[in-house]
């Protein structure tokens, strides 16, 4: 490329660092068109489940009475509800969050098994009043209100 | 009291901005020379002094925890450590944005203070822009964030810190950090004069060099001690999580670090000249998108204290002046700049400008990845943007960078031919092939971590290969800087690369006096009980380590309950080897008298600090050398002027 007239250097520098970041910039578009893991409710993951093994991020509260410890004491199963009496089990390997507790707001990170269980590789709960998982937050306006329902029924 | 001088001062210091800003922007009119062109220097100088007033005055109000002031009420405790009482001081909203104004202004009273190489025209534009960045800041500061609003009545107790941020990394990360991210609104201010006065000379660059040097040195060390710390403190065993906070340190140092390289052309070479100031522009650009991600509200993470539309749109708003205004003025004037030197390709400058756009690449890629989730939710549909799009995509650019890292050293200025370094290129081609052959013979190891391995391997040879044939006590320090910090990133990714790689993991749940392994390494569960600190308790597990069934370790993971604010964290325990650190985090009791116990192995991990360490280091030897030698120049030249005086007297 030395034998190219010098008068063009710096339009052949800039164009072909334009090349390279439109390069970039379509990979990346393609790439999260592909990798992004997309987060459902369980309703939508019900009805309309992402292909086994795709990663992806499921939310929802923790049924109670559903939180099952098996015998290797790492190993938890529990079930995600959601709205329209949806339910999505999970299998989760490793220590909770400090306030994932039944009948608590959650996020699970991980992929639906061929089984239909999802298989969580991370929870992510409340961590404090501070810090609530982005997809905890909008979450509350329906289910907040079934809860308060639930646990006033006692006060009554 | 205190708090009302901290306030005062603040006000001020906005008003000498203006001062600044408006003095520096007439002095282009009326020339250097003129009455109001005096006041631009001054300015800049005592506006940083009154930075630094109201900042002390911060760091009082709680150091004293003085309840009447509502940020101290709101962010810390009276029971708390002393330090942390202090670094609470920026592990807020309020704070942490004054600590951004101060370094800023600071960093303005500094070149207004000692750079006289420039002609004055262009520091006065320089300083003009220095003013008018601050004072944006000044003003999001004092309308929409004011960290010294009283609290009426006074607290009877502060609410405490986020337990997470009670430990020495908080005390030093943001200040390192923010040394570095706004730092780099000098080298904004600087292209913005050069393209106002049209000064884009490789004096220009040899101004500019130290300041960015200098705020690289702060941004890599502010990334690795993040990194340590969000390793250690959060027990998840991972040491970069591609959060869009990270990602928001990350972005300015890929800017600075291929601006760092670009301005060392110019410096030298006189050529680049259009690129180093688009970078200059790039990265501040890329501080304030951070700062506009983290500061918004709209990430929620550790980072962000407080959900606030209004501030949201301020900080975007004055994003859009300042990015919009130098990219406007960046089309306005770049035509404008003639060309500089010309260089081939099989040159040292044409490795830097292949690796400056390969940067430029990972630049858009990690740009784009962290947006991408707020642009869905726009439209309603929330994903997350994880290690599998970073990891491959990036690496895509990544590669072929650390290959023309590894050759362009070697390469002469200018024009060069390919044959000349025939030997070195065959040496660096045969180790990373050696490598790839020989790891891949392990076994079971993923392509990115295999060619990680294979790349650091060569790259760490090749990095030395500039020193051959040298003088070794003649050689400028600023070649050192070069060779270590290139080193340092040989070092680094081997460290990453072999964590992902051999990393072992071990989930289980122990009896009292049960053991278990992890690599080479035998855990028993000693004992469990209850400890307590002075604003925490916490369930303290004791382990005895073995290595290898070497000599026993004793080691305490805990899970401690803060009661102010109410939050539990676990505090892992590192064991460091050599070769490695044993990580162990102690979990939950499990039904039958056991505790979960999770533990991971992770060979060479503490390589990747240990290279941002080197990288770090590299750049200080370089700025020692550029700054010792560009004083020695001051002082020759000096000297030949008195010897020139001397020599016309008798005369």
């Amino acid at each position: 490329m030395s034998a190219m007239k010098p008068k063009h250097q710096r339009l052949v520098l800039v164009v072909l660092a334009l090349i390279a970041l439109v390069a970039a910039a379509l990979l990346a578009v393609y790439a999260l068109r592909n990798q992004a893991s997309y987060f459902y409710l369980p309703e939508q993951m019900r009805d309309d489940p992402p292909a086994v093994g795709q990663a992806v991020r499921l939310g929802g509260m923790v049924e109670p009475g559903s939180l099952m410890t098996q015998s290797d004491g790492v190993t938890i199963n529990f079930a995600v509800t959601g709205r329209e009496s949806s339910r999505i089990p999970v299998r989760f390997s490793g220590i909770v969050p400090d306030l994932f507790v039944e009948g608590s707001g959650v996020v699970a990170e991980g992929r639906l098994g061929p089984d239909g269980v999802f298989l969580a590789d991370n929870l992510l709960a409340k961590h404090d009043e501070n810090y609530v998982p982005r997809e905890l937050e909008g979450m509350g306006e329906h289910q907040a209100a079934e809860m308060a329902e639930e646990t006033t029924v006692g006060l009554q | 009291m205190i708090a009302e001088l901290g306030l005062a001062a603040l006000w001020l210091a906005a008003a000498l901005a203006f001062l600044q800003m408006a003095a520096g922007a007439l002095a282009l009119r009326a020339g250097p020379d003129s009455e109001i062109a005096r006041l631009t220097r001054p300015g800049a100088v005592v506006q940083g002094a009154l930075a630094l007033v109201s900042f002390a005055a911060l760091l009082y109000v709680f150091a004293v925890t003085d309840l009447s002031v509502a940020l101290v009420a709101a962010n810390s405790h009276s029971l708390k450590p002393w330090i942390y009482k202090v670094s609470g001081a920026w592990g807020n909203h309020e704070g942490s944005m004054l600590l951004w104004v101060t370094v800023m202004a600071l960093a303005g009273g500094l070149i207004a203070l000692v750079e006289r190489r420039l002609p004055e025209r262009t520091m006065q534009a320089t300083l003009a822009a220095q003013g008018f960045v601050a004072l944006g800041f000044y003003a999001f500061l004092l309308l929409s964030s004011n960290p010294f609003a009283r609290l009426e009545p006074a607290a009877r107790e502060g609410l405490g810190l986020n337990p997470l941020l009670q430990d020495i990394g908080l005390a030093l990360h943001p200040p390192t950090l923010y040394l570095g991210y706004v730092g780099l609104s000098v080298a904004f201010s600087f292209a913005v004069g050069a393209l106002l006065t049209r000064q884009v000379t490789p004096d220009f660059a040899r101004v500019m060099r130290p300041w960015v040097l200098g705020a690289w040195i702060f941004l890599t060390l502010g990334i690795t001690a993040g990194s340590y710390w969000a390793y250690y403190e959060l027990g998840w065993g991972g040491w970069w999580f591609w959060d869009p906070v990270e990602n928001a340190s990350l972005m300015p140092w890929l800017a600075a670090t291929a601006l760092l390289h670009s301005v060392s052309v110019l410096a030298s070479r006189d050529a680049l000249r259009v690129w180093t100031i688009m970078l200059g522009v790039v990265a501040f650009s890329m501080s304030m998108v951070g700062t506009f991600l983290v500061r918004s509200g709209i990430l929620t993470s550790v980072h962000a204290f407080a959900v606030d539309p209004e501030r949201g749109s301020f900080i975007l708003a004055l994003l859009a002046i300042y990015i919009g205004g130098a990219l406007l003025l960046f089309a306005l004037r770049a035509a404008t700049i003639s060309e500089g030197e010309r260089f081939s390709v099989a040159s040292r400058e044409g490795a830097l400008v292949f690796n400056n756009v390969m940067l430029s690449g990972i630049l858009a890629i990690v740009l784009l990845g962290t947006l991408y989730p707020l642009l869905t939710e726009a439209f309603g549909v929330r994903v997350s943007v994880g290690p599998p799009y970073f990891n491959p995509v990036s690496a895509i650019f990544a590669i072929p960078m650390f290959a023309v890292m590894a050759v362009g050293p070697l390469l002469r200025w200018r024009r060069d031919r390919w044959g000349r370094i025939g030997k070195q290129l065959a040496l660096i081609a045969a180790l990373l092939l050696a490598g790839l052959v020989l790891i891949s013979m392990i076994g079971g190891i993923a392509l990115l971590p295999l060619l990680g391995l294979a790349f650091a391997l060569a790259l760490g040879v090749a990095s030395f290969l500039p020193l051959r044939g040298r003088r070794l006590a003649r050689t400028p320090l600023a070649t050192w800087g070069m060779v270590i910090a290139h080193f340092g990133i040989a070092v680094s990714l081997f460290g990453m690369a072999s964590e992902s790689a051999f990393s072992t993991e071990r989930l289980a749940a122990l009896e009292i006096g049960q053991a278990t392994t992890v690599g080479p390494w035998q855990v028993e569960l000693a004992a469990v009980g209850p400890q307590a600190g002075p604003n925490w308790t916490a369930l303290a597990g004791q382990m005895v380590a073995r290595y290898d069934g070497g000599n026993p370790v004793e080691i305490v993971p805990m899970a401690r309950s803060f009661w102010a604010p109410p939050q539990q964290t676990s505090e892992s325990v590192l064991v460091t080897r050599w070769n490695g650190q044993l990580y162990a985090v102690l979990g939950d009791a499990a039904e039958g008298g056991r505790w979960q116990v999770r533990l991971w192995w992770k060979p060479f991990v503490t390589f990747i600090w240990y290279g941002g360490g080197l990288i770090a280091l590299g750049g200080m030897l370089s700025l020692i050398g550029r700054v010792a030698g560009d004083l020695k120049r001051r002082r020759v030249r000096r000297r030949a002027r008195q010897r020139r005086e001397d020599a016309e007297v008798p005369a």
